[in-house]
């Protein structure tokens, strides 16, 4: 078809035709109106959820201020992180180089909220100019006697996924510099949540009731002082691998922590992302607990899914999302309301995550890397969706196509991790499919006075 | 919560801005060239900017922002971006088939000293641009100026590559409305036609932010303004160019070219400002204003002579761009509250002299900022309140932290609608901003007012 241009022939594919062989995890062709971001967003939004730390963004004003406080991940106590910090550079630091005024502005913003740790981002213009970064971060943390951390997320050195590369080796090099008096047996990490509508919040405790204590979470509702004694945990538990399995790997190299990999979406992945820990520890009373948890909570969710299944039967749903694990819980849990996904697709998904993706996808469905919005509508009104399930660029476009929408990424409103997710999830879903807007786009429609 | 972090004590800073209120400038760039029928704007630079204007705009418009980028990678930030950008055009035309591409640079591409208007010739030698298609550019480094630096570059670069003209003059004016709400520039059409007056106005993103929903998808809406019709400003009578910040620099540009004479104008929000416009477009009628006009000007003014009462007095703080906080603050003296605290983001002195003109007497106790933060009015609030708040969305963090009634007005409102599809320039625009105001302020009389004293009657 006319709307896929020839470079991007091999990142769209469909379900049963021949040579599938998805050419992802490479640059997107320029021209392209591509729904991806860049190094810098993808360090930003995986550390900025921390809530007692500096967030310095190293730049021209822009840079921070698309980055202030848009994520919507909460913080129990201190509320630093929402704040915005930039060192605005000038046309003048651009000429003169900007350490000077970024060592200034530390130390000026140290003295004033005396942070747990400073991050440094670093951003396009850092990168060109050729600040050292790493030097004025080193000298700061001598004079301030707080871990000063510099970020390497110029934000054309690579995509989003390089920025969570960049924010793991920050954050690890915190891990290890804090001891605990206790060392507790049945302890784990929670990775790559990031607190969104109070998410890791409802993780958390479900830990609570299994008898499984939590070290730190990292890094929704994240603290320095929890990141620095993380390597006490006994396990990592890792959601949206994407941004967090390189952390997870190492601190598996120096620290010795396995880690597994699990989602909370869906009633099917939560009560398994369980189960794995309880198996993981072996401890009876934990896998009582476990049981007892999975069994009420699934109870709980079975009985909205069942009354909500004959209304949603046959729905049709696209999923676009930032990486691809989303879309194999989503798939699943839209699976078990009787929908179909016809389209799916992921900015930065890698060639193993295509391969399941198929695997896991009926005959037909359209499998895309690093879309367009331009690829998306067509595929949406060829495959007659219902309902379509991405971020913040895709909500108006689906509108517009008179399609429902619901978000699943930073601009969810309510939770949609664990079992509570889930049913917020479904209503949500339901809501959108059923609004009576959609049969209101014409003066005519069915049933109007005068009307067919 | 912004509260706790944020100190009573001003100390000087001198190394950096916390909650800017001001962004960079590609994305006002970028939202003058959806202005323009059939363009796509296109970013020279890395993604992750056009994501950001993209996300950006849409959570203050709500409709799908399209824009392109040329997507720079490590290579290209050593080797330069004229591979890039070629590549770029020659999938734009291909793909999406605009009419018009607008391309505009980012701190990177400046850095690195691409030239774009280069880059742009050998495009068209290599034949990647399609017989009758354009492509225009603006010089937009994020390093210098603000966002309203970038609207107010891609505006010039209008003037000067997409007008044309034959050298007669023709019977119409240009109008170069500034940054407002698309909203705002169909009001104005408006009252330019009740005027009696052919215009055209540059740029014009009504119709296209804020398109109407029918269940299909347009990848170019129907508004913003025509190639044919920018092919004819050089013919115009005059240029009435609304906002110095964002509309001088095109008006004199067209001026140096073709001779069309222009009058810089203050935007036309609140009563006073649209007086100087609807005067300033007299002259050029042939009709005298027509009494529909008197009798919104009339209107406006009998709603602040009812309500007067309510706003006598009343302490203002308000932020934004600084063409808006002009006419704003210009509008609150004549509703005789006292705007008390006024700051801008954007650096620019000719800010302070106007605001000067407009406070000095009036309200003497003022303090006004340019190239000011968020952060600051913040802490001028906590040393002296106000009694109401002014300014974008990321004022709520104040107005909820000092239990400040506020107006979300400006750019950008990220958590409520209204603001693109009721306009705030004109008479009737006036009303409208008077009747937000006057809501705020009487919702908190009547919650905070004892129960002995509340009154149905207001």
């Amino acid at each position: 078809m006319g709307t896929i241009l020839k470079e991007r022939k091999q990142q769209v594919f469909r379900k049963g035709e021949d040579g599938f062989a998805m050419a992802c995890e490479r640059n997107s062709a320029a021209g392209s109106v591509s729904q991806r971001a860049c190094v810098f967003c993808g360090s930003r939004v995986v550390l900025y959820p921390i809530a007692d730390a500096l967030h310095l963004v190293h730049g021209p004003v822009g840079c921070a201020a698309y980055t202030w406080d848009i994520r919507g991940a909460l913080s129990s106590g201190p509320e630093l992180h929402r704040m915005s910090f930039s060192t605005d550079l000038q046309e003048r630091d651009v000429i003169y180089g900007g350490e000077k005024k970024l060592y200034h502005a530390l130390c000026e913003l140290i003295d004033a909220h005396s942070p747990k740790a400073a991050f440094v981002y670093a951003t396009c213009i850092t990168g060109i100019i050729g600040d050292d970064i790493d030097a004025v971060c080193r000298r700061v943390e001598a004079e301030k006697s707080i871990p000063v951390l510099a970020v390497h997320s110029a934000g054309f050195n690579g995509t989003k996924r390089d920025g969570y590369r960049a924010a793991c080796e920050a954050i690890f090099k915190l891990v290890g510099t804090r001891s605990i008096p206790e060392v507790y047996p049945y302890s784990i990490n929670i990775l790559g949540d990031f607190n969104i509508a109070g998410e890791t919040w409802i993780i958390r405790e479900y830990y609570k009731q299994m008898g499984v204590e939590v070290i730190a979470t990292i890094t929704g509702d994240g603290r320095i002082d929890d990141i620095k004694q993380a390597h006490t945990a006994s396990l990592n538990v890792v959601q949206c691998s994407g941004s967090m399995l390189h952390l997870a790997k190492l601190m598996e190299a120096k620290y010795n922590i396995p880690f597994i990999r699990v989602s909370y979406i869906g009633i099917e992945d939560t009560s398994e992302a369980l189960w794995e820990v309880a198996r993981f520890f072996k401890d009876e009373k934990i896998i009582e607990r476990t049981q007892r948890l999975v069994a009420e909570a699934t109870h709980k969710s079975m009985s909205l899914v069942n009354s909500y299944r004959p209304h949603l039967t046959g729905k049709r749903a696209a999923v676009y999302v930032g990486g691809a694990f989303k879309a194999f819980s989503l798939i699943k849990a839209l699976r078990l309301l009787g929908m179909e996904v016809v389209v799916v697709g992921s900015q930065t998904g890698r060639a193993d995550d295509y391969k399941r993706l198929r695997s896991m996808c009926d005959e037909g469905t359209v499998i895309l890397d690093d879309s367009n919005p331009v690829e998306l509508a067509a595929f949406s009104l060829e495959k007659k969706v219902d309902i379509f399930i991405g971020g913040v660029k895709e909500r108006p476009l689906a509108y517009k196509l008179g399609i429902a929408f619901c978000d699943h990424n930073h601009e969810r409103k309510t939770a949609l991790a664990g079992y509570e997710g889930m049913e917020n999830f479904i209503k949500e879903v339901y809501a959108s499919i059923m609004s009576p807007v959609w049969r209101l786009f014409r003066r005519d429609y069915a049933g109007a006075p005068g009307g067919r | 919560m912004l509260l706790r972090h944020t100190p009573k004590e001003i100390n000087p800073r001198k190394a950096l801005t916390i909650n800017p209120a001001k962004t960079c400038q590609p994305i006002g760039a970028i939202y003058a060239s959806l202005g323009i029928h059939k363009c796509l704007p296109h970013s020279h630079g890395a993604q992750g900017c056009c994501a950001y204007h993209r996300s950006t705009l849409t959570r203050h418009y709500k409709e799908p922002i399209m824009a392109a980028t040329s997507s720079f990678t490590e290579g290209a930030s050593v080797f330069g971006g004229q591979a890039n950008l070629l590549q770029a055009l020659d999938n734009i035309f291909t793909i999406y088939n605009p009419d018009i591409v607008a391309i505009h640079t980012t701190c990177l591409s400046e850095t690195i000293g691409d030239d774009v208007p280069q880059i742009i010739s050998k495009a068209h030698e290599d034949g990647k641009i399609p017989e009758g298609k354009v492509v225009i550019s603006a010089s937009t480094p994020s390093y210098v100026g603000s966002h309203i630096t970038g609207f107010s570059n891609m505006v010039k670069s209008m003037a000067l590559q997409l007008s044309g003209g034959e050298g007669r003059k023709n019977d119409q004016i240009n109008i170069i409305p500034g940054w407002v709400e698309p909203a705002d520039m169909r009001e104005l059409k408006r009252l330019c036609q009740e005027m009696g007056l052919n215009t055209i106005m540059f740029p014009d993103t009504s119709g296209v932010v804020d398109s109407p929903q029918t269940g299909k998808f347009q990848m170019y809406p129907q508004g913003g303004v025509g190639l044919h019709e920018m092919r004819r400003i050089g013919d115009s009578e005059a240029t009435i160019a609304l906002g110095k910040f964002t509309s001088q620099a095109a008006a004199e540009a067209l001026d140096a070219k073709y001779k069309v004479p222009c009058q810089i104008l203050d935007l036309p929000i609140g009563l006073k400002a649209t007086d100087r416009f609807i005067n300033a477009l007299r002259p050029y009628s042939r009709l005298k204003v027509p009494e529909s006009i008197n009798y919104e000007r009339g209107r406006l003014v009998d709603m602040i002579t009812d309500m007067q009462q309510y706003l006598a007095g009343k302490r203002v703080a308000l932020f934004g761009d600084p063409d808006q906080l002009i006419s704003l603050s210009e509008f609150l003296v004549d509703l005789d509250m006292r705007p008390v605290y006024v700051l801008t983001g954007t650096r620019g002195k000719k800010f302070l002299r106007r605001m000067q003109e407009i406070l000095g007497q009036a309200v003497p106790e003022a303090k006004v900022q340019h190239a000011g933060d968020i952060f600051l009015l913040h802490q001028w609030i906590k040393n002296e309140p106000v009694d109401l708040l002014l300014g974008n969305s990321y004022g709520k963090y104040i107005a909820r932290d000092e239990d400040i009634p506020f107006v979300r007005y400006g750019f950008p409102i990220t958590d409520r609608v209204g603001h693109t599809y009721f306009p705030s320039v004109g008479y009737q625009g006036g009303m409208q901003l008077l009747e937000r105001i006057l809501g705020v302020l009487l919702d908190r009389k009547d919650r905070d007012t004892p129960e002995e004293s509340f009154e149905l009657v207001m």
